[in-house]
């Protein structure tokens, strides 16, 4: 039996999310580190830079997720977008701050214009990284959906013990991930001290992790989750060898599997549904009843083949030409540029 | 429920204050994109610093301006599920291809590359990195086709069957949606505005840095040596901007033409409501001005030029030219309901066209008369030709010079030029949007039917406040960064990197072979550019 195409897009639209984990994952960790790692403003600087050239493209796997999944479908698009609606207006608010924040920061010499504009990459990228982990388990979990495919509930319902341990998990994982990022792209005193910090976050990982991973095997899980599951601890813990023992370039890759495999997880234990209804299972939003026409389907599984190869290719040789160590030596005065 | 703060009026003012805010980046961003991309391929051919010190300058206002346009593009995307989700069920099928497409092929393109051109001046290889400013402005022009073919489709659906057993739209012919005669020209009319602003954007800031010197040296001050070459470069500057509103404007002007021979066709209501035309004319009046009786279905005061609608609808003063209230009855008719549901606002749609007109054509006449006004040397007496560092005369004749009133205000309408496309632009939105009311998809899904149902008053108004702070205090932050830089004027002092840097492939091995030992050398160098 040959896979339904809404199959190969709920495939699809998962490759994307993990994409935009993965790269924005680190992002954010670079955004909270900023006041968790770096001492002083040169610091801060050297960690922005890490990511100044890529948080642009890494961001836009996110705008993809959302177009894609508005394209395959349009009402898991709907309900999510909807449903969730004050949470991602908290996360709009920060993306457009954050990435203001990037480009206007170094663009005025005020003391008071520059701290304004890091306190709004810390915040701006900590709040988020809870959110969507504290959203993403509202979606395993489901939440209350009604016959006709629409959201019923409020605010208050999307807050409870698990939804905030998967925010913390994210929040935590994302640090972390973004801790071994540091280590790998800089150099001197900073990239000793990101190491070090890895460790630590690296263990705080470890302990919010299992609980929420466990937690969702228990309550929505299956096979597969599970060995997605066993992968994404594995990783952590050989990442945190290998950060113990210098290896920086190992332990990324490591911290990236932990990121791609718990949200592999996540999506593992959704399918089929794709928004599961806590009020009745027959009101649940599934792969095949959420998706567009086979038409629609086909022509963007075209566009997707084609596309998706060469912008890895492109982004991936955009991280080649930056992949120079950045130390405090490399900051230039603060000049306006 | 006080109809004004109904969810359905809160999420359309909502998206009207986001979108219209949003649209104030894009048409800038689209023009500069490619502006910069020009200055820089005059330096990579010619190897003249004056044109490296304008890409960096133009560059630099360039990307003040786009993080605005990529970060309040975020929020339009999630709009339409967030605001709009039966709208989102009934057109996902159709609307979510080009959307998703235009994340694909332009938004990657677009963040990858601008990264690259902002960080990678003494990374790449001039060549490639010029190349890299191309690839933008090929993102954005992109981005622009694939969303403008959504919209056209709200404006006038095709390819497309509504499924039976769901009643929503079914996409059945991609193709359609992405050629149909409305996109095209949609597309046609949006770039050439879009230029046109970025043209009146580079002769505002150049007109002002020119009048300022030339009041300087009125006063009988010394210019420096850096004020002198900043001169150089906004002269060309200014010339460029001329030619491009120039020539920008003529195709708004004829993809305008189009347009509206298009939209008399597949949209008569809202070339109706745009004339204020309420009963059926043949030949029928263009109308320069009315004060419309909506109650009573006519206008109470009015100024027409006889024929010239016909003109504009049929290309012949004879034709008849349907209006307001016949078409309120055929729609009301064929969808249900009374004739003045299907009658958009007058006022706005009335207003916005001539504004939109208005504004655009007092733009392009702007450049016209400063593309006379400051013309080549040998079309001038040698008397009052000026040199390549010197602001030009504004010359009417061979040997006539406007008067002192008259070269001042024509510097200072030469600054204000900067905003007429902006405000044209946006009553061009109002307009095209507003004049298809009821409807959010044209004769398939009225707006009131696409909001979402389980989002309250409360979230929406609290979305509201919020948006409309945030993007308030952003535009002061953003304008002010914007006079702070255009002030400054380009940095002459600044050197080209000095060598073309080699691009190793990543077959060299990271951190082997003999070319890395040279790059070593300056191992511990500052970045030329870091946030």
């Amino acid at each position: 039996m040959s896979p339904d195409l809404h199959d190969i897009w709920f495939v699809l639209i998962a490759f994307l999310w993990t994409g935009y984990f993965f790269l924005e994952g680190f992002d954010f960790g670079i955004g909270v580190l900023t006041k968790l790692l770096a001492r002083d403003r040169t610091e801060r600087r050297v960690l922005i830079n890490t990511i100044g050239p890529v948080w642009d493209g890494n961001e836009v796997w996110l705008i993809t997720a959302a177009g894609a999944t508005f394209a395959a479908f349009p009402d898991w698009y709907a309900t999510l977008f909807s449903g969730f609606y004050l949470p991602l207006l908290a996360v709009l608010v920060c993306l457009i701050l954050r990435g203001v924040a990037f480009e206007y920061r170094h663009k005025r010499p005020e003391e008071r214009w520059q701290r304004n504009w890091e306190n709004a990459i810390f915040w701006c990228s900590l709040l988020p990284a809870f959110l969507w982990g504290a959203l993403f388990a509202n979606l395993v979990r489901g939440v209350p959906i009604g016959s006709d495919k629409n959201y019923t509930g409020g605010l208050m319902d999307l807050v409870s013990p698990y939804a905030v341990l998967g925010g913390v998990m994210t929040l935590v994982l994302f640090t972390f991930h973004g801790a071994v990022f540091a280590a790998l792209k800089t150099t001197g005193d900073i990239r000793v001290r990101a190491r070090r910090l890895a460790g630590v976050l690296g263990l705080a990982t470890v302990a919010v992790a299992l609980p929420f991973l466990v937690w969702t095997q228990a309550h929505s899980g299956n096979g597969r989750s599970l060995v997605a599951m066993v992968i994404a601890v594995l990783a952590l813990a050989v990442a945190l060898v290998m950060n113990r023992r210098g290896r920086e370039g190992w332990a990324f890759a490591l911290s990236g599997v932990t990121v791609a495999a718990a949200v592999a997880m996540l999506f593992l234990a959704l399918f089929p549904d794709v928004m599961p209804s806590s009020l009745d299972p027959r009101w649940s939003l599934t792969a095949a009843n959420a998706a567009s026409s086979p038409y629609t389907l086909k022509i963007m599984t075209w566009v997707a083949v084609i596309m998706a190869p060469l912008i890895m290719a492109y982004q991936a040789w955009t991280y080649w030409v930056f992949r120079k160590r950045i130390g405090t030596q490399h900051i230039p005065e603060p000049s306006a540029h | 429920m006080n109809l004004a703060l109904a969810p359905e009026s809160l999420a359309r003012w909502q998206f009207g204050i986001t979108t219209v805010y949003h649209f104030l980046f894009v048409p800038l961003t689209i023009s500069l994109a490619a502006i910069t991309a020009g200055l820089e391929t005059a330096w990579v051919r010619t190897g003249k610093e004056k044109y490296f010190h304008a890409t960096k300058f133009w560059g630099k206002l360039f990307l003040i301006n786009i993080a605005m346009g990529v970060v309040t593009g975020i929020v339009q995307e999630f709009q339409f599920g967030m605001n709009w989700s039966d709208y989102s069920r009934f057109v996902g099928d159709v609307f979510g291809a080009p959307l998703a497409m235009e994340a694909l092929l332009a938004f990657f393109f677009e963040s990858t590359f601008i990264g690259l051109w902002i960080f990678g001046w003494d990374k790449l290889p001039k060549k490639i990195h010029c190349a890299c400013i191309w690839i933008v402005s090929l993102g954005t022009v992109l981005s622009s086709y694939f969303i403008l073919a959504a919209n056209s489709w709200m404006q006038h659906p095709v390819g497309y069957t509504i499924d039976k057993a769901t009643g929503k739209a079914q996409l059945t012919d991609i193709w359609a949606v992405l050629t149909q005669n409305t996109t095209l020209v949609v597309v046609f009319h949006t770039l050439t505005a879009a230029f046109l602003t970025g043209g009146a954007f580079v002769i505002g800031i150049a007109s002002f840095h020119l009048w300022r010197a030339k009041r300087a040296t009125l006063r009988g001050e010394r210019l420096s040596e850096k004020r002198t070459q900043q001169i150089g470069a906004m002269r060309s500057s200014l010339r460029v901007g001329l030619v491009i509103a120039v020539i920008a404007g003529l195709g708004t002007a004829i993809s305008g033409d189009q347009l509206g021979k298009v939209m008399f066709e597949q949209q008569p209501m809202k070339m109706a409501a745009a004339e204020a035309l309420w009963e059926t004319q043949a030949p029928a009046p263009f109308s320069v001005f009315a004060v419309g009786d909506v109650g009573e279905g006519h206008n109470s005061v009015e100024l027409e030029v006889p024929g010239l609608l016909s003109f504009l609808s049929h290309s012949n003063f004879t034709d008849a030219v349907p209006g307001i209230n016949d078409i309120a009855r055929q729609e009301a008719a064929a969808y249900g309901g009374e004739p003045e549901d299907y009658i958009p606002s007058i006022f706005m749609t009335f207003w916005g066209f001539r504004l939109m007109i208005g504004f655009g054509m007092t733009s392009f006449a702007a450049g016209l008369i400063g593309l006379w006004t400051t013309r080549r040397k040998r079309w001038l007496d040698p008397a009052f030709r000026t040199g390549e560092y010197e602001v030009p005369r504004l010359m009417l004749t061979k040997k006539r010079e406007m008067s002192p009133l008259f070269t001042t205000w024509s510097w200072r309408i030469g600054i204000l030029t900067m905003g007429f496309p902006l405000i044209a632009n946006s009553f061009g939105w109002i307009f095209t949007e507003m004049g298809r009311q009821p409807w959010v998809v044209y004769g398939l899904m009225k707006t009131s039917d696409a909001v979402s149902p389980g989002v309250g008053q409360t979230e929406v108004l609290i979305s509201l406040g919020v948006f409309t702070l945030l993007y308030g205090v952003l535009a002061v932050v953003e304008i002010r960064l914007l006079a702070k830089y255009a002030k400054a004027g380009p940095d002459t002092d600044e050197k080209p990197p000095a060598k073309d840097p080699r691009l190793r492939l990543p077959s060299g091995g990271p951190g082997g072979g003999a070319a890395d030992a040279e790059a070593d050398a300056d191992a511990d160098k500052p970045l030329t550019f870091a946030y």
